[in-house]
């Protein structure tokens, strides 16, 4: 195996404190990591922890550029670097197996495993105009091609065009292109398995070996602990911008490794209050399947009972998101759903408006809010559009114009009671900050009066204070206003102390349905897809 | 106080602002040298009647996410359709224009369901395939003028008695009857009143339009797909419904444009007539995604203002006309500022 | 069968061309002239659109902008008493530059307008015939000394309607000079033109084949993929267009000496256009263009060109219909071409959202 005793030296890869800010939010706060050459080192993390930021500062994306740079330092083979484009990171040696493929369809097997890297014979012309204009020497491109392929034991013609393989290949092909680099210091796998099918994730695993080594540092960013257990010799944690842990992954279990993905649960838990709440089913649902991109849902029931808040949890990318998407109707989603009592249709955003469901969505500037317009319009809208309200009576529907001072009142009324930072109800949505945005989508949801309220990432992208209010409104509103709350947060802690019962999610089934105060294995098990003994979820008292 | 002078020119952008200067130095010039204001501002107002809604019809085409209307040429045949068809009838006066304006609605309807058809199933290059669109329908259009079977005698060639002629006259038919109408003069200027009425009242239907429900729904499914449908809007359908507006608005465009200037333009006329009432929308600040009714009533004021009254204040000191080169400079350099602004992927 | 629906355009096309020269009892004598003089002097212009198509820029409308760097040129020659074959290689010295200049500016227009290249594009050549019009028609002879009253209007500035070449006229048709007796008249076959034009043929497929080519070729499936492999996207677009600009101010000269007079003003204008459709006749589309095609198209464009109106007077007795039949069918061409670009587009783009 990769033993500690093919390291040495240097590491190859060195991240000192590394801080990138967006617009005002600090998505890494100062992320220290390194590998050695032969170490496979793996990288762990939820979605929004870092980890794809972390990979565009060290590989010199534009996007980073752009937004203002980074703070920290990246140390290759001990020498300071700062890439600012692609180009210039592969050149020192850094190569990269993309989560999704970096591959030109049109073009042939070799073409793309020589891409920019062509090896050509220079001519008259070149020698005056610069290498650009030498000609492409298509038998030695064939010939390097099909070393690269067979060390990554794809038996596949080089010449054929990479469109209509299937995705196994495209993902080897992928590797071979970084085979074939011969300065390769640092090779970096992003979620590779994902796709692929279990002999073929083993012989991917199989080709990072290789590369170790052959003493190339390997960096493998994944969700699957059970790859990390089978194959790093180190690993990170990444959790919200900071580096949670570095256990070692041969002696730490998976639950473990779980629990520092999450966090600890922190404040007083709100309360189970099983007793209180009726057994009506508010929202029952069956074998839901949703085709969201990145969050699938393959098959989950469960039922809501009326006024409690229900909390969905899960790593990322394992479906929880694409539950309330795909009961509002954003993502095309089969199943059978009654609510209160009634069936209800799938498919119909709007029919989910006007039966009393509201949604929050994770996505805030994609779906949430029309940034450039006021804050009054964005939180009228959809009760508008759903219910007819801010609207003059007018005999046809259709004509029925603006309440342009109701809606205004209503904003004010709303701007209080959700304290709303603002100058006013008609400045432009896209000039608050995250937490307020995130007001004016509760407000928006609400002034659609619903019974049922779903909630994508509460709290996601928002500082500690504004975080509190959010909490407390939510909870206001089903308090004392009756309204069923459905929250799905990556955040276990709000979850644990928001919610009467948690359900959590693995590879789009529901894998446990927990009380926010079982022990936290049982959370870590869950999440991991391993079997949740009986007695670990059975009550306070039993820890991990 | 500078700050905010500062800020409002930035806003404003250059282009404008140098348009603006152009427009008062122009006026300046005309008034230094002793030139005759009254009749420069009766052209100028005269211009922005005859055009405001031909540029009043690219309004909902931008609100409604479909980008710059580069396929105005298709309403436009919709109106012209109508006018050679009231003028064949004989028919006169403002029931003349009326009539023409109704037979064009009717066209557009039809024509702007079928336009916003295709532009939902090319989104990402609306404006591209509009203005090829509009030259095939406006070239296509010619044969049919060319076999139509009309049979009005002032409408066809005198040799051959058939095919319509290029341009046709509605001297004594109804030759600036809304410009005549309630016109009256003040300070050497006179006012065509009740083509300028017309104008405004159509620019409150639309004001009023997107205070609507049915108006709020296209604005706000304008940029975001599936802000659109997570609020339970069509945007397949706002798409269509604000098609039609432009369509029907650039029909009623053309009869009020044709009455003012006293000839109706077929053949390859319509061609490029898109051109100028984007150049004004653009110029008075509207965007490829966001228009307001303060933006075509201040662009066409501008961009008229200098169409009207380059050529007589240039023409003392040069020959040729050099306002046509200007309009082209100003006209499509305007467009071409507001393309190569940031954001969007609407091509 | 495959085969066929693949081929549809072009196909359809030869037959409407068929049609119209039975129609209109075309002799062979005179098609054969008006092909060898047509595809000769407008198949370079068809070929400068091939560059920018590989690299992702779609039609590039902007060509006239260097059919207009090739329009400067020959005025100055002509200007400067240029003769023969010397007085277009002249020529042809001055446009280069000239038509670099250009092409880097609508390069960087273009960069300014991703995702609208076309569109801009388009009206980049609107607003450049209104800068031209300032320069030729006012500015030459007032701002700008130019003596020449053969070419200057009487008032001392502006450059008349149309400017005489016949010093330069056949430069290069006529380098190597051969002619065919056909059903009793003497046709000229530039064979020295064809020459020129099967050279760029031949220059643009290796240019396909080098390392440039290549990146050009993989910015325009995936820019994105591209600059992830480290490709200059940026730079390379503005390449591209400056090699297309400059490739059609080279077609606009090899124009004008078939040609033999400048009409001013109007020359250019309808460049763009006319060569777009020739291309896109042959079943070339917004994003993929072969040297064949481009070929093919313009014999195909040229030969309905030169048939529609004999057709038009043959069958309605109005030949003016023909002309009107031509100009439609070159738009509808185009807008056919723009409609199913965008429609697959939209059609990939929703495939993506769904997954």
């Amino acid at each position: 195996m990769s033993a500690t005793s093919t390291t040495s030296g240097a590491p190859v890869l060195e991240l000192r404190d590394i801080v990138k800010e967006y617009e005002g939010n600090r998505v890494l706060k100062g992320v220290s990591l390194s590998v050695k050459g032969g170490e496979i080192h793996a990288l762990v993390g939820e979605n929004g922890a870092g980890k794809s930021t972390l990979m565009n500062i060290l590989f010199g994306m534009p996007v980073i550029q752009d937004t203002g740079g980074y703070g920290g330092d990246v140390l290759l083979g001990g020498a300071p670097v700062r890439f600012t484009n692609p180009a210039q990171a592969m050149e020192a040696g850094l190569g990269m197996v993309h989560q999704e493929f970096m591959l030109l369809p049109g073009f042939r097997v070799a073409e793309n495993i020589k891409l920019n890297r062509e090896p050509s014979k220079p001519n008259p012309l070149s020698r005056l105009l610069g290498r650009g204009l030498e000609r492409v020497d298509v038998a030695t491109m064939r010939r390097d091609a099909r070393r690269a392929l067979d060390r990554v034991g794809l038996d596949i013609d080089e010449w054929l065009p990479v469109a209509g393989l299937p995705v196994g290949h495209m993902q080897f092909i992928e590797i071979a292109r970084e085979v074939d680099k011969e300065r390769l210091r640092l090779i970096i796998f992003d979620e590779p398995t994902a796709v692929l099918a279990e002999s073929e994730a083993e012989r991917l695993l199989e080709s990072m070996r290789a590369f170790a080594a052959s003493g190339v540092a390997v960096l493998f960013i994944t969700h699957r602990l059970d790859e990390v257990k089978a194959i790093a010799d180190s690993m990170t944690i990444l959790r919200d911008g900071e580096v949670a842990g570095r256990p070692d992954p041969k002696a730490t279990s998976v639950v473990r490794v779980a629990e520092l993905m999450v966090g600890r649960p922190a404040g007083a838990a709100m309360g189970r209050r099983g007793a209180e709440l009726g057994s009506e089913p508010a929202l029952s649902i069956e074998r839901l399947n949703v085709r969201m991109p990145g969050e699938p849902v393959q098959d989950v029931s469960l039922t809501v009972r009326r006024g409690e808040i229900l909390g969905i949890g899960g790593l990322a990318g394992h479906g929880k998101l694409g539950i309330a998407n795909g009961i509002m109707g954003l993502f095309p989603a089969t199943g059978a759903v009654s609510l209160f009592g009634e069936a209800f249709p799938l498919n119909d955003a709007r029919e989910a408006l006007t039966r009393g469901l509201a949604f929050v969505s994770e996505d805030r500037r994609g779906v949430g809010l029309l940034g450039e317009e006021s804050i009054e319009l964005n939180i009228a809208l959809s009760a508008l559009e759903a219910h007819g309200r801010f609207l003059h009576p007018f005999p046809i529907p259709a004509f029925r114009t603006l309440d342009a001072k109701g809606m205004r009142a209503h904003a004010r009324e709303m701007i209080e009671r959700l304290d709303i930072r603002t100058t006013g109800p008609v400045q432009q949505v896209r000039r608050l900050s995250g937490g307020n945005q995130q007001k004016v989508c509760l407000a928006r949801a609400m002034a659609l009066r619903p019974r049922i309220l779903f909630v994508n990432e509460p709290t996601r992208g928002i500082d500690i204070g504004a975080k509190e209010r959010v909490l407390e409104i939510l909870v206001k509103l089903n308090r004392e206003d009756g309204v069923t709350l459905i929250v799905t947060s990556s955040e276990l802690a709000e979850l644990r102390s928001l919610c009467d019962r948690i359900l959590l999610v693995y590879r789009g089934r529901v894998a446990a349905v927990l009380p926010p105060d079982a022990p936290d294995a049982a959370f870590g098990l869950a999440m991991a897809g391993e079997e949740v003994a009986a007695a670990a979820a059975a009550g306070p008292g039993s820890s991990a | 106080m500078i700050a905010r002078v500062r800020s409002i020119a930035r806003e404003a952008g250059i282009p404008r602002l140098l348009i603006a200067a152009f427009v008062v130095v122009l006026f300046s010039v005309a008034a230094a040298t002793h030139m005759n204001l009254g009749s420069l501002i009766t052209d100028s107002i005269v211009r922005v009647a005859r055009n405001g809604v031909l540029v009043l019809a690219l309004l909902p085409a931008i609100q409604g996410g479909l980008g710059l209307n580069f396929g105005l040429p298709i309403g436009i045949i919709c109106g012209l359709i109508g006018c050679v068809f009231s003028l064949n009838a004989n028919v006169g006066g403002v029931s003349g224009v009326l009539l023409a304006s109704a037979i064009g609605t009717g066209l557009a309807v039809p024509a702007g369901i079928a336009y916003g058809w295709l532009l939902n199933r090319t989104r990402g290059q609306e404006m591209m395939v509009g203005t090829y669109l509009g030259f095939a329908i406006v070239s296509g259009m010619s044969i049919f003028w060319l076999l139509a079977p009309f049979t009005n005698p002032t409408l066809v060639w005198a040799i051959g008695g058939k095919g319509l002629r290029t341009t046709l006259s509605l001297g004594g038919i109804y030759d600036k009857v809304l410009d005549r109408w309630l016109s009256f003069t003040v300070a050497g200027v006179t006012v065509p009143t009740g083509a300028l009425l017309a104008f405004f009242a159509i620019c409150f239907l639309v004001w009023w339009f997107f205070r609507t429900r049915m108006g709020i729904s296209i604005a706000a499914a304008r940029g975001n797909s599936r802000f659109a449908r997570a609020a339970g809007i069509s945007d397949e359908r706002t798409r269509i419904q604000a098609s039609v507006l432009t369509t029907v608005l650039a029909a009623i465009g053309i009869v009020i444009y044709s009455q003012s200037y006293g000839f109706v333009q077929l053949y390859t006329a319509p061609l490029l007539m898109a051109f100028p009432a984007i150049a004004c929308i653009l110029i008075g600040g509207a965007t490829v995604t966001r228009a307001t009714i303060t933006n075509v009533l201040v662009g066409t004021f501008l961009f008229q203002a200098i169409l009207t009254v380059a050529l007589p204040v240039t023409s003392q000191v040069i020959e040729g006309d050099i306002s046509e080169t200007a309009r082209l400079i100003i006209q499509n350099g305007m467009i071409l500022y507001a393309l190569t602004r940031t954001g969007g992927r609407r091509g | 069968m495959k085969h066929l629906s693949r081929h549809a355009v072009p196909i359809l096309f030869a037959a409407l061309c068929l049609f119209g020269i039975i129609a209109a009892k075309i002799t062979p004598a005179f098609l054969l002239s008006e092909m060898l003089v047509r595809v000769g002097r407008n198949s370079v212009l068809v070929l400068s659109l091939l560059i920018p198509i590989l690299a992702g820029l779609g039609l590039n409308f902007g060509i006239v902008i260097g059919a207009m760097a090739g329009q400067v040129a020959a005025i100055l020659i002509v200007h400067w008493g240029g003769h023969g074959i010397l007085g277009f290689a002249e020529a042809w010295l001055i446009a280069t530059p000239v038509a670099i200049v250009f092409g880097l500016a609508t390069g960087w227009l273009f960069n300014r307008a991703k995702g609208r290249e076309m569109v801009t594009g388009l009206i980049a050549g609107f607003f450049a015939n209104g800068a031209y019009q300032l320069v030729f028609l006012f500015a030459i002879g007032s701002i700008i000394p130019f003596h020449n009253p053969g070419m200057v209007l009487p008032q001392g500035y502006g450059l008349r309607n149309t400017v005489d070449l016949t010093t330069i006229q056949y430069a290069v048709d006529d380098l190597i000079p051969a002619h065919i007796r056909m059903e009793g008249s003497e046709l000229r076959v530039p064979i020295a033109s064809f020459v020129v034009v099967v050279i760029f043929c031949l220059a643009t497929l290796a240019f396909f084949r080098t390392r440039l080519g290549q990146q050009l070729r993989a910015m325009g499936q995936d820019p994105h993929v591209a600059a992830i492999a480290g490709i200059p996207v940026e730079r390379n677009r503005v390449i591209a267009t400056v090699l297309s600009t400059v490739l059609a101010a080279w077609g606009q000269l090899l124009f004008l000496q078939n040609i033999g007079t400048l009409n001013t003003y109007n020359s250019h204008e309808q460049v763009g256009m006319f060569a777009i459709a020739a291309l896109l006749v042959s079943g070339a589309t917004v994003s993929k263009a072969t040297v064949g095609q481009a070929i093919l198209g313009t014999v195909l464009f040229h030969t309905l060109f030169v048939v529609s109106p004999l057709a038009g007077k043959a069958l309605a007795g109005d030949a003016q219909i023909g002309e009107f039949f031509r100009v439609f069918v070159a738009y509808a061409v185009i807008t056919v071409a723009l409609v199913l670009h965008a429609w697959q587009a939209a059609r990939v783009e929703r495939e993506a959202a769904k997954l």
